[in-house]
């Protein structure tokens, strides 16, 4: 969009209202507040940032560096936020800089600045290297990195149809309007929704001899509907059941191809959403929420849908087989894991039920974590982490791969902007879908007592992830076969080997569909990143539901 | 220099006020610099330094209002930036919630700032790394831990007249040790203006205590227990916790659009009503000399800051003496209401006891001592209930004595529930810019165990 543009679309009642620093929401923002149309222009040409990365490389090994990469970044956001009928904020950013990281005296050390010129490049280096001679003083064992050869040249750009920022502001804000209306006219007594757009602009370069230029986006449509009933002294909500996802903004297109009919009217979304389709039927389900009948504790069979299914599958198989957690770099602050290296090493350890095969994966089409190359210049691929339902492997970086003497990193780095450091972040784990031919219908018939659970709720997990207690968004009974009602104060208790060894029917590739998280955290000082998790609808027997319901 | 002076502040700001033509205009300008040291695995795993300089300008016509940063300060670019925010005021649509911005106002004297903490280098980082991890490695055990300090400014001006200055300082600290085995594991944390007032040695050895005396837990049954809840299992400055959770909902325009736990039947809100154990008192107060803060919103106040329109932080009872005595509000709320516009706290300050905290286990008969609690989150905000679990040192207590470490145990709790099942309070202690006691609660609901260490 051109400055024009812009300012023709702002005349019309449109224009963005630009804030620095954190929304209200919490939601990070990583950059400088830009008008939009800075959003769109490119950034600097391949053949410089390899002559500034070769500064960095050359600076670094010139100070003693055994082994240097470098990030040229750009990183570009826009967040609109809504409530109601009011445009609460839009959000534009953008943050270019360098991060170099080395090893020196066998100990990492890392610098960034958003001095982006030759000099500045290289004292950047020189600093890495003397933190890194600095913290040697106390270091026992050298770092070793996994091998990992160079692939030179590369580029690599995540396959959009339509560049979200090319996107009039004024168009974005009218579909939100819509939601919001919409939402409003069946019900709901208060609605926020929101657009979250990134484009990660990423030169990697390392001693290895990978150059890697990288265009990544991701989008996230979202909103919260909330339905008040003041008499009774009630409010429920309920949230969108899109999933951010590795796309363009074509994933609003919300193609009628892309939907998966589900009981009770209910709409899977595969990768396309209708987010004027799902605030209408979310304004009447919270409505209906404020009436739900609350669940009688006990033991039930669990129908989980893959927008729910997603996030079970992130804290229970997707962190605890982080190999960083395994060895203990995150004791201090999101733990450790149940899933130790005895356990990996005996090739027996029952994680589920032989029906469990969950793979992680950075090429997955539409996936927030695909890209080409991760941040350490390792080429993206797949790999078994559960097969028939044992633990066989682990997601890991070059360092850590080294300490179990496997040949190879899975490619797991990854850092949030220049200025942070990489580290290992989680890929796209998903749970394989069935063979037989089954729907959602097929698997709820076959239920006698239990719930149909949707959508992402109340989630927490013990820091070895291990015991967990997991809400949602939507609650149906089945009984006997048949969907019998909206129930309410749900949540499910097991831990995580119970449950996946509970796991007792797979729907079929048909009804296969992403969920994802945008803002995953981890490490200190905190970092973001964003993955998805696929799977088809699930059964698990016998799992034990509470009823949250209290009063006070 | 990323830390200027009130003076040199001010000049920057004057000049770009000098530059309006709006109806309207403010400058903020806020700089810093956070260093930081990370350790796993008995040792150093990252280590960093960066520095910020940024101005932030906002101007306004009529209902209309835009905002550009930079953080290039020669006279041309501070001038394009004000030119920037401008152009954008005209092209925004009108905010029907817009408030006109404040004129001049009167600050409480706060002073949030230690020279000693913008002193520290990285050679400081490094010697308060070992001091954590050498006691550890002579035992056989495993540390991990993080260190972040802070030193920054914010400085804030507009048309109409409104100036304000503060600098601040904050050291965060944390460490957990876990035994060879991988069977005990205990934490302690600190957080201080004054860098001097921290002994990572110390805090340390607190967290070695507890690793070795957390190993072989025994598994007692879930159910309601009395339990000592120290400071940190009430307050955290890694996730979420159930005291910031309550003060964070302090909020009057949810309250009054019925979508709050203090929303009252048929409409209205709970202010004044009496919802917690006549001992439960909390207040605000910038200028407690333990936990100082900044007097004014956008000052990077330390608990939900206060935003950035310049209002005076003010010393505020929010529950005393078990009522609900006042709730926050935004300017828009609060004019539409006809009321004071409260802002949220920069910092929180619980009215605690005397007793120590071995005093408190002196005197259980039988209970839970909880080191920490982790993943807490909201399962039914209409009745704050929560659940999380406990972690890196949860220990029986029996006849006023710790007997044995016990397995931790999921729970789910609101506390508002919590807060009128007070036995004891302790004294205050600081946590995360704050000052909360020790509790002792009875009938404190565990769900489930874990088996995670």
């Amino acid at each position: 969009m051109k400055r024009r543009d812009f300012i023709h679309l702002s005349g019309m009642g449109m224009g963005a209202l630009l804030t620095a620093g954190i929304p209200a929401t919490g939601i990070p923002v990583l950059g400088n507040s830009v008008v939009p149309e800075y959003l769109l222009e490119p950034g600097v040409d391949v053949a410089t940032k390899k002559r500034f990365a070769d500064i960095a490389l050359n600076a670094a090994k010139s100070k003693g560096a055994t082994y240097t990469d470098v990030r040229i970044g750009r990183y570009l956001q826009q967040f609109m936020f809504t409530r109601e009928m009011k445009v609460q904020n839009i959000v534009n950013a953008e943050s270019y800089g360098v991060g170099i990281r080395v090893i020196a005296n066998g100990t990492w050390g890392f610098a960034a600045t958003s001095n982006v010129t030759p000099d500045a490049i290289a004292r950047c280096a020189e600093t890495a290297v003397a933190i890194a001679k600095a913290n040697s003083k106390f270091q026992t064992e050298p770092v070793v990195l996994a091998p990992q050869k160079g692939v030179g040249d590369v580029t690599w750009k995540t396959p959009i149809t339509k560049n979200a920022f090319e996107i009039p502001v004024q168009q974005k804000i009218e579909l939100l309007m819509k939601v919001n209306s919409e939402a409003m006219k069946n019900g709901a007594g208060f609605v926020t929704s929101n657009l979250f757009f990134v484009n990660e602009q990423k030169y990697f370069a390392s001693t290895d001899g990978t150059y890697a230029d990288q265009d990544i986006h991701r989008v996230w449509p979202t909103f919260t509907v909330t339905a008040v009933d003041k008499a009774a002294g009630k409010f429920k909500t309920r949230d969108a059941l899109s999933s951010p996802m590795g796309m363009g903004y074509e994933y609003l297109d919300g193609l009628a191809s892309e939907k998966i009919a589900a009981p009770n009217g209910l709409v899977g979304y595969r990768n396309s959403y209708d987010m004027v389709e799902d605030a209408i039927l979310a304004a009447k389900q919270a409505k209906e929420k404020l009436t739900a009948k609350t669940v009688q504790p006990g033991k039930y069979d669990l129908v989980l849908d893959p927008n729910h299914l997603g996030l079970t599958i992130h804290e229970s198989v997707g962190h605890p087989t982080e190999l960083d957690r395994v060895l203990g770099y995150e004791a201090n602050y999101a733990g450790t894991s149940f899933a130790t290296l005895d356990k990996w090493k005996t090739k027996k350890f029952n994680y589920g039920s032989k029906l469990v095969n969950i793979v992680a994966d950075k090429l997955q089409p539409h996936s927030l974590g695909k890209v080409g190359y991760d941040d350490e210049g390792v080429p993206s691929k797949e790999w078994d982490l559960i097969k028939d339902g044992i633990l066989v492997n682990y997601q890991a970086i070059r360092d850590q791969a080294a300490i179990l003497g496997e040949k190879e990193s899975n490619g797991c780095c990854y850092a949030d902007n220049w200025d942070s450091v990489q580290f290992q972040r989680m890929p796209n784990v998903s749970l394989k879908h069935g063979n037989e031919k089954r729907s959602v219908f097929d698997m709820i018939k076959g239920v006698d007592k239990g719930i149909y659970i949707i959508g992402r709720g109340s989630y927490s997990i013990d820091q070895q992830r291990y015991n967990f207690q997991f809400g949602g968004q939507l609650f149906y009974e089945i009984k006997n076969g048949e969907l019998v009602g909206m129930l309410d104060d749900v949540a499910y208790q097991s831990n995580t080997q119970e449950f996946w060894n509970s796991c007792a029917q797979l729907c079929d590739k048909d009804d296969y569909r992403m969920f994802g998280s945008f803002f995953d955290g981890k490490g200190q000082p905190s970092q973001v990143s964003a993955v998805s998790h696929g799977s088809a609808t699930t059964r698990f027997n016998g799992v034990n539901v509470i009823n949250t319901g209290r009063k006070i | 220099m990323a830390i200027l002076t009130k003076d040199e502040a001010k000049k920057i700001i004057d000049k770009v006020l000098s530059y309006s033509k709006a109806d309207e205009l403010s400058a903020n300008l806020t700089g810093g610099r956070i260093g930081n040291i990370r350790y796993a695995r008995n040792a150093v795993s990252t280590s960093g330094e960066g520095t910020n300089l940024s101005l932030s300008v906002t101007a306004a016509f009529g209902k209309r209002s835009g905002t550009a940063t930079i953080n290039e300060f020669d006279d041309a670019s501070l001038e394009k930036t004000v030119r920037r925010a401008e152009e954008i005021a005209r092209l925004a649509p009108e905010n029907p919630e817009y408030m006109p911005m404040l004129g001049p106002q009167t600050y409480l004297a706060a002073d949030p700032y230690s020279q000693n903490t913008a002193n520290i280098d990285p050679a400081y980082r490094s010697q308060a790394t070992f001091d954590s991890i050498d006691p550890c490695r002579k035992k056989n055990l495993t540390a991990a831990g993080y260190m972040e300090d802070t030193t920054r400014f914010t400085a804030i001006g507009n048309t109409k007249g409104l100036s304000a200055y503060n600098r601040e300082t904050s050291v965060e600290f944390s460490i957990t040790v876990r035994t060879a085995d991988g069977t005990g594991s205990g934490y302690s944390t600190r957080d201080v203006t004054d860098v001097s007032k921290l002994s990572t040695k110390d805090a340390t050895e607190i967290a070695m205590q507890k690793a070795m005396a957390s190993t072989n837990a025994r598994a007692l049954e879930p159910g309601k227990y009395t339990v000592i809840l120290e400071p940190a299992a009430l307050l955290a400055n890694v996730d979420a916790s159930l005291m910031a959770a309550m003060m964070n909902s302090l909020d009057a325009r949810n309250a009054e659009e019925g979508r709050s736990f203090l929303s009252k039947k048929g409409g209205g809100t709970r202010l004044g009503e009496k919802l917690f154990d006549e001992r439960v008192t909390i207040y605000s107060d910038p200028t407690n000399a333990e936990v100082p803060a900044a007097a004014f919103g956008g000052g990077g106040g330390r608990f939900g800051g206060g935003g950035s329109d310049g209002r005076p932080q003010e010393k505020v009872t929010w529950i005393e003496k078990g009522v609900v005595k006042n709730l926050s509000y935004s300017r828009y709320w609060a004019d539409k209401k006809g009321v004071k516009a409260i802002p949220p706290p920069a910092n929180f300050i619980m009215a605690g006891g005397t007793e120590s905290l071995a005093d408190m286990i002196k005197s259980t008969e039988k209970g839970i001592l909880v080191t920490r609690f982790w993943y807490i989150r909201a399962v039914d905000p209409q009745t704050l209930l929560y659940t999380g679990l406990t972690r890196d040192g949860t220990f029986y207590i029996e006849n006023g004595q710790i007997k044995f470490p016990v397995k931790n145990f999921r729970f789910n709790e609101s506390p508002i529930i919590m807060l009128n099942n007070l036995e004891s309070l302790g004294k205050p202690v600081r946590l995360a810019g704050n000052l909360i006691p020790p509790l002792k609660i009875r009938d404190f609901t565990f769900t489930s165990l874990s088996d995670a260490v």
